[in-house]
């Protein structure tokens, strides 16, 4: 937990996500500081993947801003983005809920194909490449060697060279991460990365998301259910509840939040019956304006 | 304006046709996710036995139009069904859980080999047999043009209509037609809960070639003529029909197999008749840029 | 696992007669009204004639065939199980002994290419149809980019082919242009179109875009049938110049203040000289072609064209601009075709729009698929394949098409990853012996 503030990185200001008659997100606001761990809990459902899709440009938002303090291109609007600009102009990178690798390419090459931006300008419209001249060889040799030094850092280096979609759930879970920190991220948003870990690999991902925000200065975004994760390494967290945010504070306080517990629990049988009902009359207005 | 109804007529029943056999390549695609070439050949086959069928009536002195046309569409079902699930069997189903490619390869296989067998056992040329129904209701006697719509179109559009009608309440209220839409929305689910789903689709791919059947028997009485080749053309117009209204929607195939034959007329009629496939085609493109799915195509979110 | 396989194999005699009967049956009744019944020409009526001799012969040859099918299929399936058993090799080893035997083949087959018109210098049919292959082997090459690597299904290929044929044809008819000048300008005119095409559909996904393709190729065909001032129409465009060795004519007679081919060298004229050339031209275009596509899958693009196929959403996650990616791949893949048409119009020295029907890029794309997606040696062996079953039936000429159909199904149903499935990784972090031994060293 980084100790001195360094300021707001992403300033999320009353977002609002609606498919059809659904709000998945209702006015939203939100501060993620620069170069600490944010967690973002809630229960299933909440709308957390959605502010993701929101902020990596899979998804327009229906109104909100979001704003980006860029360290060197300073103020970015990344609701106005195309998806492919988050990642590579804002270096807002994510990893998905339901783990999106290149399947049958390996594991060094989809830490390759992460650095695609930088050897593209390398390859010079390909033409350095196919004549394989030097400044493009150099690039390449870096790109390489920065997958092998977040391999090597995630325990995967002998793994580099086998296919990714073969490898078990867990070890995917790290490629990913490994390979969203190729494409050199100001602000990983990482979507339940400890889903389906076993506790000493949550252990590990505890200890390296630490040494990402403390040594190498990344702002993390930190969706997670696993609460051993969440409530260690935040430094501040962000609870959402039917796509409103009900709480925010340190782990200390978020815990002991009442609302909070009532989001989770359901106060009462009655509370919880009425919970129940409101999501069932949110999904069927869904339906009908969007049939799924 | 006489004119005009005229090709409105001569395009709806075009259209009708058309529709027919979109049918089943919508459903087909709908609850395996491929494109089954073979489809039209399976139409294709479907008209050489209405002719033979027909043949046999005429050698056989049949003269009661509504009998014959009863035998044929009877004949002409059955054994077009046996196709479709012969198909099904040989070329697909082993090819089910591999690439998305590899069934659509074994498609256009199994659309030249048909041609090919239809060609060698039933030979290359033009096979044309007397018009079975003639002459029509003459709707508006213009001095200049006659608007008239002939008894095989009215049998067409309605044998169409019927069969739509019935073929809506198969889907959706009979068990077969739930079975056949859990099938399209989870197929693991489905066989986990106790739908067999080889037989399904097994079902599905006959259903379909008994719509491209009767399709078959209405081309061999409305145009009199049937060759080996004409699956291709028929079917490539069927699909985009399908793909036209949202593939994997059944009224969408219907009313693309519509539009398509509405645009073929009107553009054959007033433009010009070589250029009616481009203008088809060209419609196509337009329609799926801005309606990425389809006319009545559910929109295609994926979640991420 | 492996007991029910076995169990499930080891079918009794009185289970497979019933098997071969019910094949047999169903047999029986597709074959009534195709080959049991047919109609024929009496006196300007058709009449019906029955075949039942034939359909009783083709019944029992279903039987039959089904009996052996079955029991062929069977030992082969017990036999391959009993070795895997038996073998301690892993599957990576496998693999990786697969593709060198590939490399190997690769570079034996490269030279007998080479060195087949030495061999077979006067046999004309040869060199002929050893041409017709390089080109769709250049074709397939070409297609392999787009559908192959990008995963873009692309059903109007041929297009593209069109496009390369036609730019040659006029602009060496009309203008005079030489082989070599028109090369470029007709392959970056099929890239053009490739652009063309490609932006205004690149949202659509799958089989929307299969068909769009499809349309592309059909609007294509019936442009060139129906504007006769441009393209002659269904006639085509005939006496197209062929390209000549560094100025140097394969004709009987030297034109006025030039040399031929066989005058220059001292040789006595011959036609096959101009076929040998053509043949050693389209395996230059060609092998150029693999270097160029092979270097390609190494570099960024290639890389992101197949992560493209694996995973649209990730590319974006990944900040690649999937857009210019699947342009590029359009673009890339429609040049090559545009240049094996080229050399196409050049070859055959009259074209016309029957040469560029649907069939033909369901052959091009099946060359593709039945060889192995994204793998170069799948493409020369699946077009090998594609010309020489048609080929081998040409003593029986009517059952060609009919064999290519049954053989693109059969070959599918036997192995629906393609004939060569495996996938060499564009690059490794080690040595693969480095690899092994490191693996062995972490356990
Ligand atoms: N593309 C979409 N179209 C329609 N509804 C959507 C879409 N994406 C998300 N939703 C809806 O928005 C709501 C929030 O979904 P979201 O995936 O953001 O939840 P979540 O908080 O990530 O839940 P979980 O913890 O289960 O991952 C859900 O009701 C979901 O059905
Ligand atoms: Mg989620």
């Amino acid at each position: 937990m980084s100790a001195h503030d360094k300021g707001t990185l992403l300033s999320v200001r009353k977002l609002t996500m609606r498919f059809g008659g659904l709000t998945a997100i209702d006015d939203l606001s939100l501060e993620v500081p620069a170069g600490k761990i944010t967690g973002i809990i809630g229960p299933n459902g909440a709308g957390k993947t959605t502010l993701f899709n929101c902020l990596t440009g899979f998804y327009k938002p229906t109104t909100g801003t979001l704003r980006l303090a860029h360290p060197v291109r300073g103020e970015l609007r990344l609701e106005k983005l195309p998806s492919h600009r988050v990642a590579r102009d804002a270096q807002v990178v994510r990893t998905f809920q339901n783990i999106r690798l290149f399947p049958k390419m390996t594991v060094l090459e989809n830490l390759i194909v992460a650095q695609h931006n930088v050897l593209q300008r390398a390859s010079k419209f390909s033409i350095a490449g196919i004549f394989k001249l030097p400044g493009y060889r150099q690039a390449e040799r870096a790109a390489i060697e920065r997958a092998a030094m977040w391999l090597e850092r995630l325990k995967l280096t002998h793994l580099a060279d086998d296919p990714a979609g073969a490898l078990p759930y867990g070890i995917q879970r790290r490629i990913e991460i490994a390979r969203a920190l190729c494409v050199d991220p100001v602000l990983l948003c990482l979507d339940e990365p400890a889903a389906g870990l076993n506790p000493r690999e949550s252990a590990e991902l505890n200890e390296l998301l630490l040494y990402l925000c403390g040594e190498l200065d990344i702002a993390i975004l930190l969706i997670e259910h696993d609460m051993s994760v969440v409530m260690n390494v935040s430094d501040h967290i962000g609870v959402i509840s039917y796509g409103r945010k009900i709480a925010e504070g340190t782990p200390e306080q978020v815990r002991n939040d009442p609302e909070v517990i009532k989001a989770y629990l359901g106060e009462d049988e009655d509370e919880a019956e009425e919970a129940i009902a409101r999501k069932i009359a949110a999904e069927g207005s869904n339906e009908e304006g969007q049939p799924a | 304006m006489a004119y005009a109804l005229q090709q409105l007529i001569n395009g709806l029943t075009l259209g009708a046709m058309y529709g027919l056999i979109a049918i089943g390549y919508t459903m087909v695609y709908g609850i395996i996710g491929m494109i089954n070439f073979a489809h039209g050949d399976i139409f294709m086959v479907s008209a050489f036995i209405a002719i033979t069928a027909f043949t046999i009536l005429a050698a056989a002195d049949v003269t009661s139009i509504p009998l014959a046309l009863t035998f044929v569409l009877i004949v002409s079902i059955f054994f077009t069904s046996a196709y479709g699930w012969a198909v099904e069997r040989t070329a697909y189903r082993p090819l089910r859980g591999s690439t998305r490619l590899a069934p659509l390869i074994s498609a256009i296989g199994m659309s030249i080999f048909l041609q090919n067998t239809v060609q060698l056992t039933q030979g290359a040329r033009v096979k044309p047999i007397p018009p079975v129904l003639e002459g029509g209701i003459v709707l508006w006697d213009n001095p200049t043009f006659t608007v008239q719509i002939g008894w095989s179109q009215l049998l067409i559009i309605v044998t169409t209509v019927i069969l739509m009608t019935g073929f809506t309440w198969m889907i959706t209220q009979t068990p077969f037609g739930r079975q056949q839409r859990a099938c399209e929305q989870d197929r693991t689910m489905a066989s986990l809960l106790g739908v067999n789903v080889d037989r399904t689709i097994s079902y599905t791919f006959m259903l379909g070639a008994a719509l491209a059947a009767v399709a078959g028997v209405m081309v061999t009485v409305y145009y009199g003529v049937v060759d080996f080749f004409i699956g291709f053309l028929a079917g490539i117009k069927a699909f985009t029909a399908a793909v036209l209204g949202g593939i994997g929607s059944l009224p969408g195939a219907m009313l693309g197999g519509l539009l398509i034959g509405l645009i073929e007329s009107f553009w054959a009629a007033y433009l010009w008749a070589e250029y009616k496939d481009v203008a088809t085609f060209s419609i196509l493109c337009l329609v799926l840029m801005l309606r990425p799915s389809g006319l009545l195509g559910r929109p295609e979110v994926e979640k991420v | 696992m492996s007991a029910v396989v076995f169990a499930r194999h080891a079918m009794t005699p009185a289970e497979r007669l019933r098997d071969a009967g019910w094949v047999a049956f169903v047999g029986l009744i597709l074959g009534v009204p195709l080959i049991g019944l047919t109609t024929v020409d009496v006196g300007g009526r058709l009449g019906v004639e029955t075949r039942f001799g034939l359909l009783a012969a083709f019944v029992a040859a279903a039987f039959a065939g089904r009996l052996a099918l079955r029991w062929g299929i069977d030992h082969m399936r017990n036999r391959k199980l009993a070795r895997e058993q038996a073998s301690t090799t892993t599957a990576a080893q496998r693999a990786h002994g697969a593709q060198r035997l590939v490399n190997i083949v690769g570079w034996v087959a490269l030279g007998a290419s080479i060195a087949l018109p030495i061999v077979y210098s006067d046999n004309r049919y040869v060199v002929d149809t050893a041409t017709t292959v390089l080109i769709y082997v250049m074709l397939g090459w070409g297609l392999n980019v787009v559908v192959g690597l990008a995963g873009l299904l692309d059903l109007g290929y041929v297009a593209f082919y069109a496009v390369g044929a036609y730019s040659y044809a006029l602009l060496s008819t009309q203008y005079g242009w030489g082989f070599w000048e028109a090369l470029p300008v007709s392959g970056a005119l099929a890239a053009s179109f490739g652009i063309l095409l490609g932006y205004p559909i690149l949202r659509l996904r799958g089989d929307y875009l299969a068909i769009v393709t499809l349309g592309f190729g059909e609007i294509i065909r019936v442009i060139l049938v129906n504007w006769t001032e441009f393209s002659g129409g269904p006639n085509g465009i005939s006496s197209i110049p062929r390209p000549s060795f560094f100025g140097l004519e394969f004709t009987r007679r030297p034109a006025e203040g030039e040399q031929t081919f066989a005058g220059f060298f001292g040789l006595d004229f011959s036609a096959m000289h101009r076929l040998i050339f053509l043949y050693y031209l389209i395996l230059v275009l060609a092998l150029l072609t693999h270097v160029f596509v092979s270097r390609l899958r190494k570099l960024p693009v290639g890389r992101a064209w197949e992560a493209l196929r694996e995973d649209e959403i990730a590319c974006q996650a990944m900040g690649m601009n999937t857009t210019n990616i699947k342009l590029s791949a359009f673009a890339i893949g429609a040049m090559l075709g545009g240049f094996a048409g080229v050399f196409f119009a050049a070859r055959q020295g009259f074209i016309s729009p029957e040469s560029f029907t649907f069939t033909e890029s369901a052959i091009i794309l099946a060359i593709v698929v039945l060889g192995g997606m994204g793998s170069q040696m799948g493409v020369v062996l699946a077009a090998t394949l594609l010309v020489l079953i048609p080929e081998f039936g040409r003593n029986f000429s009517e059952y060609r098409m009919l064999l290519f159909g049954a053989a693109m199904v059969l070959i599918m149903v036997w192995k629906p990853g393609g004939l060569l499935s495996h996938r060499e990784p564009t690059v490794r972090l080690q040595a693969t012996g480095a690899a092994a031994s490191d693996k062995e060293g972490a356990r």
